[in-house]
């Protein structure tokens, strides 16, 4: 495996020109929201409301991690040129990321947290499910494989939705902020871009719009059993899956991506 | 019989069990002074692995590759899952997590001094995991073999995980060893820093140390502290050859007669200072734990207003 010498940021996500290049970008911005969030569910470790909500974070935090490793480490076989999961995850800016906005929104409290994790684990709920029956193989693999995983998160985020929404005057008012807030990114989640409609059309990709409807109707469900307003549907918030991201993630890759950065071709 | 003759006669029935190596367990009669030692010394390493948290978690945003990030995630919630065996365990002799929190919190209760240090570079979480878990080991593996039977048994399961925990610190090391120029400064600054610290992790002198002779008549501890810190200095100096690191003592040498090695004079001025509130970090440690415990108040009790509700909904469908 070669390290040293290689600038960063070359060939991630330029315009596909080919078939291999979309499938490669298409698994990354799969990765891309598994890895960010993973590293913002991260800076919770040692400083959770109670042990056992630090210690479920985590776990989380460690499965979406490693579903992101399975992915770089495919997109990288993939790619060919034996490139490895570090060099895609710690030397790419923030233009080539292509996670959803949602995903980088920092954690803020407690609330914030829950609610990112939970409109995203229904998404991620409802696309694994349908990954697992791509023409790709080794994306249906990994989409089998995460989805045991992905069922506790929705049931983890789902409950403390429910506990937040239906506990105390004060719980519920921090909750339906961090709703109302974070409401505006999670149209983008169910939005095709070129890639989505490209691999659509090949097989290998989700029906985004198969899932939308299916989205609303499960998040509705919750926060009306959190006893939640529904805020309106309307206008979303959207670019990250095109690589324009808000003014968090630069943050977030800097300190992530530090030491690759600063002492270039070490091994670790 | 009068009351002191019967407390008496229940004192040598529970030293013969002791002496006999029969585990006491929660509902046996225990001399309050046992009771009290013992919750002291859980929750000190309840508080210890909690705390531990902190300095290790600094580097997990900032770990060098993916691989290392999840290692080192796993680990900082291994040491959570250690704090809540310990606290269930300290939980068991009568006091309740929320005050051992309290305890810790308002400098009441103590935690081990190692982790009022900084981690400075990568190569301090390599360091953290060879030298103080290691130092955790030797103290751990004792007391898997202690008096008191659920502390006992948490200890054998953290013992597995500790053991882990120390080959991958010096795993990373390893790496470091093989590495750039700049990895290796990287390594020996790590150890210069860390080395002393850990060798002070055993506690005081023998001769200086408080508790250890009734500690040790009772079980709770089995060897004394310099016992251990040479059981631990004779296993790790090896572990430095290997690694081409020097460690920081210019007395370290093998002793043929003693068949162990001599070592240098530790700065009991700058242990008693930093078990007294004035390392570089007690107080961002005790911040940080504070802050946590304040901040995650509402969460809590959101938790408990739920569950009260459901219950009382599902008392009024039976009824
Ligand atoms: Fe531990
Ligand atoms: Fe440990």
């Amino acid at each position: 495996m070669q390290h040293s010498g290689k600038s960063p940021d070359t060939c991630y996500l330029i315009p596909a020109t080919n078939m291999n290049q979309s499938l490669i970008n298409y698994t990354l911005q799969i990765a891309d929201n598994n890895l960010i969030l993973g590293q913002r569910l991260s800076e919770w470790c040692g400083h959770a409301p109670e042990l056992e909500i630090d210690i479920a974070l985590t776990n989380i935090a460690l499965d979406l991690i490693g579903q992101s490793r399975n992915l770089y480490q495919y997109a990288a076989e993939l790619e060919g040129k034996g490139r490895s999961e570090d060099d895609i995850a710690y030397l790419r800016d923030s233009s080539r990321y292509r996670n959803v906005l949602l995903v980088e929104q920092p954690n803020e409290d407690f609330a914030y947290t829950i609610a990112r994790q939970f409109f995203f684990d229904v998404y991620n709920h409802l696309f694994y499910q349908e990954l697992t029956k791509s023409k790709d193989e080794r994306l249906a693999e990994i989409a089998e494989k995460s989805l045991k995983e992905i069922n506790y998160h929705i049931r983890f985020s789902s409950e403390w939705m429910i506990r937040l929404g239906d506990g105390t005057k004060l719980s519920h008012e921090k909750i339906q902020t961090a709703v109302d807030d974070l409401w505006d990114f999670i149209g983008e989640m169910t939005l095709l871009n070129d890639t989505d409609r490209e691999m659509l059309s090949n097989g290998i990709g989700v029906d985004l719009n198969k899932i939308r409807p299916l989205y609303f109707q499960k998040v509705k469900e919750i926060l009306a059993e959190a006893t939640l307003n529904i805020p309106v549907e309307e206008p979303f918030q959207k670019g990250g899956k095109n690589g324009i991201h808000s003014e968090f993630l630069g943050h977030l890759l800097a300190e992530m991506q530090w030491m690759q950065r600063a002492y270039p071709g070490a091994e670790w | 019989m009068d009351n002191h003759n019967n407390i008496h006669s229940l004192e040598m029935k529970f030293q013969s069990k002791i002496d006999a190596e029969v585990k006491i367990e929660p509902k046996d009669w225990m001399p309050e002074a046992y009771r009290k030692t013992l919750i002291r010394q859980i929750s000190q390493h309840a508080h210890s692995e909690i705390v531990g948290m902190l300095p290790e978690g600094n580097w997990i945003l900032r770990a060098p590759s993916l691989r290392r990030k999840v290692a080192l995630l796993a680990k900082v919630q291994d040491e959570a899952g250690h704090g809540l065996y310990l606290y269930s365990a300290a939980e068991t002799l009568g006091i309740s997590r929320e005050e051992l929190f309290e305890q810790l919190i308002t400098g009441k209760a103590k935690y081990s001094s190692i982790f009022n240090y900084p981690t400075l570079s990568w190569a301090d979480i390599g360091a953290v995991g060879w030298l103080v878990d290691g130092a955790a080991i030797m103290n751990q593996v004792m007391l898997t073999r202690t008096s008191y039977g659920p502390y006992a048994r948490a200890m054998v399961r953290i013992c597995k995980e500790e053991s882990f925990h120390q080959r991958q610190g010096y795993e990373i090391l390893i790496s470091l060893s093989r590495g750039t120029e700049e990895q290796k400064k990287m390594l020996q600054d790590a150890v210069d820093r860390w080395w002393w610290p850990a060798l002070m992790m055993f506690g005081p002198n023998d001769s200086a140390s408080t508790h250890s002779e009734q500690s040790l008549k009772w079980k709770i501890k089995r060897k004394s502290n310099d016992e251990l810190r040479q059981d631990f200095i004779d296993a790790t100096v090896l572990q430095a050859n290997y690694l081409g690191v020097k460690l920081p003592d210019p007395n370290l040498k093998w002793n043929e007669e003693r068949g162990h090695y001599d070592f240098g004079d530790i700065n009991w001025e700058e242990f008693w200072a930093v078990v007294n509130g004035n390392g570089p970090c007690n107080k961002l440690r005790l911040k940080a734990r504070k802050k946590a415990q304040e901040e995650g108040a509402w969460v809590r009790e959101a938790a408990m207003a739920h569950a009260e509700k459901r219950a009382k909904r599902k008392a009024e469908k039976v009824a």
